[in-house]
């Protein structure tokens, strides 16, 4: 594949104005919600109240005779009928439970289905719901993962008989040897709450059955139709070739929606079963407590450094909270946190074990970051903790373990290879736009005057464009394809799934520069399998560069195609003809040149074409990247504690990133500005609590603090350039790099603000309460 | 029992039977066909159902319909003028104020009422009026802009 150089006069590389937003902005966009079938029916769940508890009895009759209700269905008729909910990625000799679409004899956490209504209409639907009488028998429930090791204790799921889900171990180096030789071992625990990724538009999906061709079309919000369309046969039976899954506009995703889930499966297998198609739309407390959970980490950690600063080794055990399931790709995410551990810095050994859990709670699996912002925050604040101890400088530490820039492609100790980068020069361009040397005497002299004002940095790198099809459950590649139609407009097809990120807006830039064709003139088609035949859809930040690179091989192919065209039109040969905005001509002959459009016109007429020339001007291509990508950059945030009340304000915020060329530098800045305000509610706000009795405390917004216009800081957001080789155009991925460098670095902050106290380490998020109660320790053990 | 209730919504008369629970959001989806208005949680707390009633930013999902017969109101369908976009749509879009846009229609309802009240708003201004309206994709960064964009627009169009 030839790599074609942007123009610096085209669509590449400029802020574009989204091409999706016209339908956005005036109410025109279809969600799920949105769509109105014939004969539609309403399905709603009835969702257990208890964590862990014997279904006695379901009387479901006095719903059944409801007016207007089609029909009530329970645990053991769904479950024969529809498989299995799939996990792609137990761990090896994993103990897993049997995830049945509905509960059977028992439920094993709040929001566990165990029913649902069919109805003509969503109000009967929901009234029906409480007239089903279900008969529970409450049983032991165990919610908190440390407990949960530890002898006698209540078993999430007694059928298998421990709570412990499998222990996945990463160790390279010699572990023992780098501790001998460490001047000191620095320890830390850390927990990384629970979140809850809380899209807007809830989940929803509408089931339509053919009954004449036996074909299913499944409308749902979800980032991934393609990897349904690959996993719903074997729970409903219907063939993938008989099914087509559209996910229309999705109102966000950030991982929730990276995963099929037991509805998809219900209302596919009832719409066939009814005859009618069935819509289910999720309410939010629905959302908050039955769409799965990120992040839920609770590590011991141990740094092995010389005195001087050289980082050695880390070793770590965590235990990872996965909840009552296995969802798509629960157990995988914590393993993400191993393989990142080691972040910007060389070390010679690492070793981590990380055990996951069985709980009486709702699944964890992707969300934004996925295990990543874990492995981000865990060693950047190990970073700190370090330059504390040893009274070194937190800039200095950093740039003394960092590989130099000719040292890539780097070969982490964690056994994955960086494909390029430049830490300091992301460090040193952050420092410039912060003002770091002012910034630090505006530090000191508030401390002076009492006050409790802190400067922190992190220096990231993630993992992106996941990935090379040998380190993915089912591929890793991307499909799509360009259609140069008669009339000379361009078609493009993604199997990536966009759901906000706007990729029918940057692929248009790339296709309009690369044929030379008006932007105007191209289409960009996705989230639809009829359409867009193959695809392994949106996640890990990985549709740009695998997506986009794909689009890029179907140009350079049909140009090539197109070439042969018009040299025969021509009549030269096909190596003197040259391609240029849209052109097509004769070295020195550029005035008699033949458009594209024109091409492709006479490619359909087809009746001046060349000898065994296929006629149109398609192609369609499958991208397997080489590698993952490695973006990085520096976050330095500053912030005043207020001393009184433990308000946290942000007072500066910088962020260098790095994720390669630009394709719109306005997507960018979304995505960036997007992610670190995930980071900002981890940091400072955002905590899903479970009581111990496994009861969801933080089931609505009321109650799942996110962050609000009002907590947003003023951004100053800078960029360097560090193309990656593993894609022709460089490109490395940004739609989580904001919610992977932002946490530890507010987090640093926070801690260095209330360094003069004493105060060393507080567990996210930093809530004015948390903070509150540190200063009145403080305050309390110095008197 | 239903009871019949005539609103005027973008202009046009909606006369339709509803229950007495039926809220007003629901009336505006599900019998005036106006999808635009989004559901996000039913609680008021996420304002992607915000529309304008009697002029005024509420939150559809806690106004019954029967409470509204009678009155005016403006949804996201009934902000374009003579098909051209109104100031603070047009401002979302070049500002990119929106990502996944389910919030869009909401917030840029309440913009308006922001700009009714603050004609030349500061960033605090608009992140205060914005309180009700929660946004996970942008950050909400480009959409304060956004707002004071329409602002300036606004103000130039009118002198």
């Amino acid at each position: 594949m030839a790599a074609t150089k942007p123009k610096a006069t085209g669509y590449i590389g400029r802020p574009v104005k989204r091409v999706e937003d016209p339908r956005l902005i005036q109410g025109q966009a279809t969600y799920v919600d949105d769509l109105v079938l014939s004969g539609m029916l309403h399905m709603a769940v009835l969702r257990s109240p208890y964590a862990h508890a014997r279904v006695v009895a379901i009387d479901s009759q006095k719903a059944k005779s409801l007016a207007g209700v089609r029909g009530v269905f329970i645990g053991h008729d769904i479950n024969e009928r529809c498989g299995l909910v799939p996990c792609a990625s137990l761990a090896p000799d994993q103990k897993a439970p049997k995830h049945t679409c509905l509960a059977s004899d028992r439920v094993y956490f709040v929001g566990h289905p165990v029913a649902v209504v069919v109805a003509s209409d969503r109000s009967i639907a929901r009234d029906a719901l409480d007239l089903i009488d279900v008969e529970y028998d409450p049983l032991p429930v165990i919610a908190d993962p440390e407990a949960a090791l530890q002898p006698g204790a209540p078993l999430a799921h007694p059928d298998l008989g421990t709570n412990q889900a499998f222990v996945w171990t990463l160790a390279n180096g010699d572990l023992e040897k780098a501790f001998k030789e460490a001047d000191r071992i620095i320890k830390s625990r850390m927990v990384h709450q629970r979140l809850i990724p809380m899209a807007i538009e809830p989940r929803g999906c509408v089931a339509s059955w053919h009954v004449g061709e036996q074909s299913l079309t499944l409308w749902t919000s979800t980032q991934i139709p393609h990897l349904i369309r690959t996993l719903l046969p074997g729970m409903i039976g219907v063939p993938e070739n008989k099914i087509r899954i559209v996910a229309p506009e999705v109102g966000g995703g950030f991982g929730s929606k990276l995963n099929l889930y037991a509805e998809e499966a219900i209302v596919s297998h009832l719409a066939q079963r009814l005859g009618a198609p069935v819509k289910w739309i999720e309410s939010r407390r629905e959302n908050a407590s039955a769409t799965i959970h990120g992040r839920d980490q609770i590590g011991e950690y141990e740094v092995a450094v010389k005195k001087d600063g050289t980082l050695l080794a880390i070793k770590a055990r965590a235990i990872a909270d996965i909840g009552s399931y296995n969802q798509l790709l629960t157990p995988a995410i914590p393993t993400l946190t191993g393989s990142m551990l080691s972040g910007c810095y060389k070390m010679k050994a690492i070793r981590m074990d990380i055990v996951g859990v069985y709980t009486n709670k709702m699944c964890t699996d992707a969300y934004r970051g996925a295990g990543r912002p874990e492995a981000t925050y865990t060693i950047e604040r190990l970073m700190d903790l370090v330059a504390d101890e040893l009274k070194l400088d937190r800039v200095k530490i950093r740039l003394k373990n960092f590989p130099k820039p000719t040292e890539f492609p780097f070969n982490t100790v964690t056994g994955l290879t960086y494909d390029s980068g430049n830490y300091q020069g992301a460090l040193k361009k952050a420092q410039e736009l912060a003002d770091w040397d002012r910034l630090i005497k505006q530090r000191d002299t508030a401390r002076k005057q009492g006050r409790l004002f802190g400067v922190g940095l992190s220096t990231y790198v993630e993992i992106c464009a996941l990935g090379p099809s040998k380190m993915m459950a089912a591929g890793g590649w991307e499909w799509g394809c360009v259609r140069i139609e008669m009339s000379g407009k361009v078609t493009v097809i993604t199997g990536a799934t966009p759901h906000g990120q706007g990729q029918e807006t940057s692929f248009a830039q790339l296709a309009a520069d690369k044929l030379g064709v008006p932007m105007s003139d191209v289409v960009v088609m996705r989230g639809d399998t009829a359409v867009a035949h193959y695809g392994r859809d949106t996640y890990g930040s990985r549709a740009t560069v695998i997506g986009g690179t794909a689009i890029l091989m179907c140009i350079d192919r049909i140009v090539a195609k197109a070439r042969k065209l018009a040299a025969h039109l021509l009549q030269a040969k096909e190596k003197t003809v040259e391609f240029e905005n849209g052109c097509f001509f004769v070295k020195g002959k550029q005035k008699n040149g033949i458009t594209i459009q024109t091409l492709a016109a006479e490619s359909y007429v087809a009746k001046n074409i060349p000898k065994n020339w296929e006629p149109g001007l398609e192609a369609s291509s499958f991208f397997e990247p080489p590698n993952c990508t490695y973006p990085f950059g520096t976050h330095i945030v500053a912030v005043e504690v207020d001393p009184d009340t433990g308000q946290i304000e942000i007072v500066k915020y910088v962020a260098v990133d790095d994720c390669g060329p630009q394709i719109n530098p306005l997507l960018v800045e979304g995505q960036l500005q997007g992610g670190i305000a995930h980071s900002l509610g981890q940091a400072l706000f955002e905590r899903c609590v479970y009581d111990e009795n496994g009861q969801l405390l933080t089931g609505e917004f009321m109650d799942y603090a996110m962050p609000r216009a009002a907590d947003i800081p003023n951004y100053i957001l800078g960029h360097t350039v560090t193309p990656s080789p593993s894609n022709p155009m460089g490109i490395k991925g940004v739609g989580e790099a904001g919610t992977i460098g932002a946490t530890p670095a507010i987090a640093n902050a926070v801690m260095d603000a209330l360094a003069p106290l004493g105060v060393k380490h507080l567990d996210l998020p930093l809530t004015p309460e948390k903070i509150w109660r540190a200063l009145s320790r403080a305050k309390g053990s110095a008197k | 029992m239903k009871t019949r209730v005539s609103l005027k919504v973008n202009g046009t008369v909606q006369e339709h039977e509803v229950e007495a629970r039926t809220l007003l959001v629901h009336f505006l989806r599900d019998q005036c066909k106006l999808t635009g208005t989004h559901v996000g949680c039913e609680t008021t707390l996420c304002g992607a159902c915000t529309v304008l009633l009697d002029g005024k930013a509420v939150k559809s999902c806690t106004v019954l319909a029967i409470q509204a017969d009678g009155a005016e109101v403006t949804t996201i369908e009934g902000l374009a003028c003579n098909g051209k976009l109104h100031p603070i749509p047009e401002a979302f879009w070049e500002c990119h104020g929106l990502q996944c846009g389910f919030c869009t229609p909401g917030m840029i309802l309440a913009s308006v009422e922001i700009l009714n009240r603050h004609p030349k708003p500061t960033r605090q201004q608009v992140a205060h009026g914005l309180d009700g309206n929660l946004c996970r994709c942008t950050g909400y960064s480009h959409i304060i802009d956004a707002v004071q964009s329409a602002a300036r627009k606004s103000a130039a169009r009118s002198k």
